[in-house]
């Protein structure tokens, strides 16, 4: 991205390019991409389950049109899977068929000193770039034209983890005891979800430019579903919004998101429903609430938030 | 770079960004210093020109959750917010009414003695808001209104500015105006009206400049308030408090649970771990201790004035979750019952009326509700559980039943008894505690935040040695 554009253009360019790929960014979300590729930095996008956040990543890689490398965090995730690990059968194999070898270049000197003088001088073959196994981080640091790493729920992983990723955040390099420093050819974009199932260390949220993605306004959300969704009418499109707009404002163990609000229009546009009726709702109502006990809340008021959906005005 | 035509202000941007910053740590914002210099170059890359614009990017790269997001935000406003003499629009009107008035004959108002006025006066006169922002702004910073620490501090910071406007000069102008026989009507109405802008603006920087000490001063003084004397005012406030208190320990305790214990192999899970390459060890497992998370039963007295004690140990408790692998919570008056369920379900606040309900006010009788545990709940005490017992041993002269608290502490890990009333009172009136002490690992008073701190620390750190 040219870093001579004024803010204002190169903002507005970044939310055009994300809106091609498919991507409807609110005005934060856009300042936040386009801080985090002017400072370096990256994101740590948390928020509610459904509203975007891996989209956000898989988005950004389209638009720049590189890479994805995604790495998927969990409880006992450790740096062998995350980083690197040797190649321990390759090198369990390459000793076996280099014995003779070994023997040959070994066997024409006399002391043991001087043999083991002999081998230094080969220095750490075993032990070099050829046995690396790269996992995710090395892998993102190695692309050539850069990428977009995505850590997605950070919070998923130990503390500890957390702790061994600030020196890829903050210098975008790793040290491999065995090989020394390696750095990244190429700056990835790096982005971090966490759906904050635990609080994240102060340490790492230093590190990064946190975004927190809610549910979208009604209007954004509409643009979103015409986008992800384009069968759809306007006028169905508008209620949809807004219908599930009012069932966000109940008290639910978990409210709908964008994604099941997407879901929901799918599934409308393959029932080919032409409005909201209260039976058409009711029947598709598992598209959009995932608990039994948030069902049994919403279905005896459903007219009624179809009535209240009708008259709440949701412009564009 | 840093275009700023639309910034309110011509001072150095970067000071104002760190006074900003001063502003945003008085709202709980902990800004380190890598942080303060992203937000910088964030700024030096969106520029001033858009306050939306600005306000994004601090809140990006400042905020680090979503209540912080709130509050800065709220501070953005206030901090950004230019001050403006609100009578000055009035004064100028007033000045053309004024204009057109004198043209008229019988003007009640000469403005003959215009040019003998100070320069404030004129300035005022002249009704240019731009030159009296700019004057208020810069009396502001050679007075250091930034430095302002307490709201005690008002007045002296108000006259500072005023003074350093010219406000004696313009106080003389009017007298001289008014021993002339003139009623300067319209200069006495700015005057008021920039006495008033000042007053707001220095208003503004209490809120923005004095709130970090004053808040650190009222959380230092509510940690050592006895719990049950709390002002009802001060109860949300020492929520957050322990909210916060307990946030930290639970960040410290939740850390590996494991201590490595290098130097005895474990030679089942070395040999399984490398079955892959023959079984050559290459990579060691060593024989780890695991570190038992602590395992809580409490008993909460829940009657009276202990009420109020025992919300707040359970909030502390319960705020530690990942750090305590189980709790179990009884609350009694009269009798004894669970009521793990509901404080597991819902904020402590509810919780807690939720029990109350369940339990009633009753008066304590310590020795039915022992009963009662013992008949329904002994089988979740086992010799790992932590026993809590919180109540202020105050019996009504009923039997305490010290043999069930014994039978407990056999079978307990430990028994921990906490009591809301200082030391000296126990053993006092029908305070049976002397006699429930033996079987106590240890008992504490517990009727402050900070008490209540010490305990919970001391608890967290038992079982890791």
């Amino acid at each position: 991205m040219d870093s001579l554009l004024d803010p204002a253009t190169a903002i507005e360019a970044v939310d055009r390019g994300l809106a091609e790929a498919g991507y409807i960014a609110s005005r934060q979300i856009s300042t936040a991409v386009f801080l985090a590729q002017r400072l370096d930095k990256p994101i740590l996008v948390e928020g509610p389950a459904g509203v975007g956040k891996t989209e956000l990543a898989k988005s950004i890689a389209a638009w720049q049109n590189i890479e994805l490398i995604r790495m998927q965090c969990y409880e006992g995730l450790d740096e062998a899977k995350a980083l690197y690990e040797w190649k321990y059968a390759k090198q369990l194999l390459y000793t076996q068929i280099l014995k003779d070898k070994l023997g040959e270049v070994i066997g024409q000197t006399e002391t043991l000193p001087a043999a083991l003088a002999r081998l230094h001088d080969f220095g750490d073959i075993f032990f070099s770039k050829q046995f690396v196994e790269p996992r995710p981080l090395l892998q993102a640091l190695e692309q050539k034209d850069g990428c977009v790493l995505l850590i997605d729920e950070i919070d998923k992983a130990d503390a500890e983890f957390e702790a061994f990723l600030l020196e890829i955040l903050s210098d975008y390099q790793i040290t491999i005891p065995e090989i020394g420093r390696i750095a990244a050819v190429t700056k990835p974009i790096v982005i971090l979800t966490s759906n904050a199932n635990r609080d994240l260390g102060d340490a790492l949220k230093r590190r990064c430019i946190h975004l927190h993605i809610g549910f979208p306004e009604p209007r954004l959300e509409a643009r979103i579903i015409e986008t992800r969704v384009p069968g759809v009418a306007s006028e169905l499109r508008k209620k949809i919004v807004s219908f599930v707009h009012e069932v966000r404002t109940l008290d639910l163990k978990k409210l709908p998101s964008v994604s099941e609000t997407i879901d929901w229009a799918r599934v409308l546009l393959l029932l080919h429903t032409s409005s909201l009726s209260s039976e058409v709702v009711r029947d598709t109502l598992n598209v959009l609430l995932k608990y039994e006990v948030d069902m049994e809340t919403v279905t005896p008021q459903v007219a009624e938030l179809i009535d209240k959906a009708e008259r709440a005005f949701v412009p564009g | 770079m840093l275009s700023s035509p639309a910034s309110a202000t011509t001072r150095e941007p970067d000071d104002l960004l760190l006074r900003f910053f001063r502003a945003a740590r008085g709202v709980g914002c902990r800004i380190s210093p890598p942080e303060s210099m992203d937000a910088m170059s964030a700024v030096a890359a969106v520029g001033y020109a858009d306050k939306a614009r600005l306000r994004d990017a601090l809140l990006l790269t400042i905020a680090k959750t979503q209540e912080e997001k709130d509050a800065l935000a709220e501070c953005f406003d206030i901090f950004f917010k230019s001050p403006e003499p609100r009578n000055l629009e009035e004064a100028q009107e007033d000045a053309e009414a004024a204009d057109q008035s004198a043209e008229e004959p019988g003007g009640n108002e000469s403005e003959g003695g215009s040019e003998q006025y100070g320069e404030l006066a004129r300035m005022l006169m002249s009704g240019d808001r731009g030159a009296v922002q700019a004057a208020m702004t810069a009396a502001a910073d050679a007075a250091n209104l930034s430095e302002i620490r307490f709201f005690t501090q008002r007045g002296l910071y108000s006259s500072r500015i005023l003074e350093m406007m010219g406000m004696a000069q313009l106080e003389d102008d009017i007298a001289a105006q008014q021993a002339a026989g003139n009623q300067p009507q319209r200069l006495m109405n700015a005057r008021d009206g920039l006495r008033e802008a000042v007053r707001e603006m220095v208003n503004d920087a209490i809120t923005l400049y004095t709130r970090e000490g004053t808040e650190a001063l009222r959380n230092d003084i509510l940690r050592n308030v006895p719990l049950n004397r709390l002002e009802r005012q001060d109860i949300e406030r020492t929520r957050k408090l322990v909210g916060e208190m307990a946030r930290r320990l639970r960040d410290k305790y939740n850390k590996p649970r494991r201590k490595k214990n290098r130097g005895r192999l474990d030679t089942r899970k070395t040999i399984r771990r490398n079955a892959s390459w023959g079984g050559i060890p290459f990579i060691t497992v060593w024989k780890q201790k695991r570190v038992d998370k602590p395992k809580i039963v409490a008993l909460c007295d829940v009657s009276g004035s202990v009420a109020r004690v025992a919300e707040f140990l359970l909030l502390f408790l319960y705020s530690l979750n990942e750090a305590i692998s189980d709790i179990h919570t009884y609350a009694f008056s009269g009798r004894l019952v669970d009521v793990s369920e509901i404080l597991d379900g819902n904020a402590i606040d509810k919780a807690m009326q939720e029990v109350m309900k369940t339990v009633g006010y009753g008066s304590s009788d310590y020795g039915k509700s022992f009963a009662d545990f013992e008949d329904n709940f002994m089988s979740g005490v086992t010799n790992r559980t932590t026993v809590i017992i919180l109540g202020d041993g105050r019996t009504n002269n009923l039997d305490p039943r010290t043999d069930i608290l014994r039978r407990i502490s056999e079978r307990a890990r430990r028994v921990i008894w906490l009591n809301p009333e200082p030391r000296f009172a126990w053993g006092t009136g029908d305070s049976e505690m002397p006699r429930y002490q033996p079987y106590c690992t240890f008992s504490r008073p517990c009727g402050t935040v900070r008490q209540l701190e010490r305990v919970v620390v001391d608890l967290m750190e038992m079982d890791r040695h």
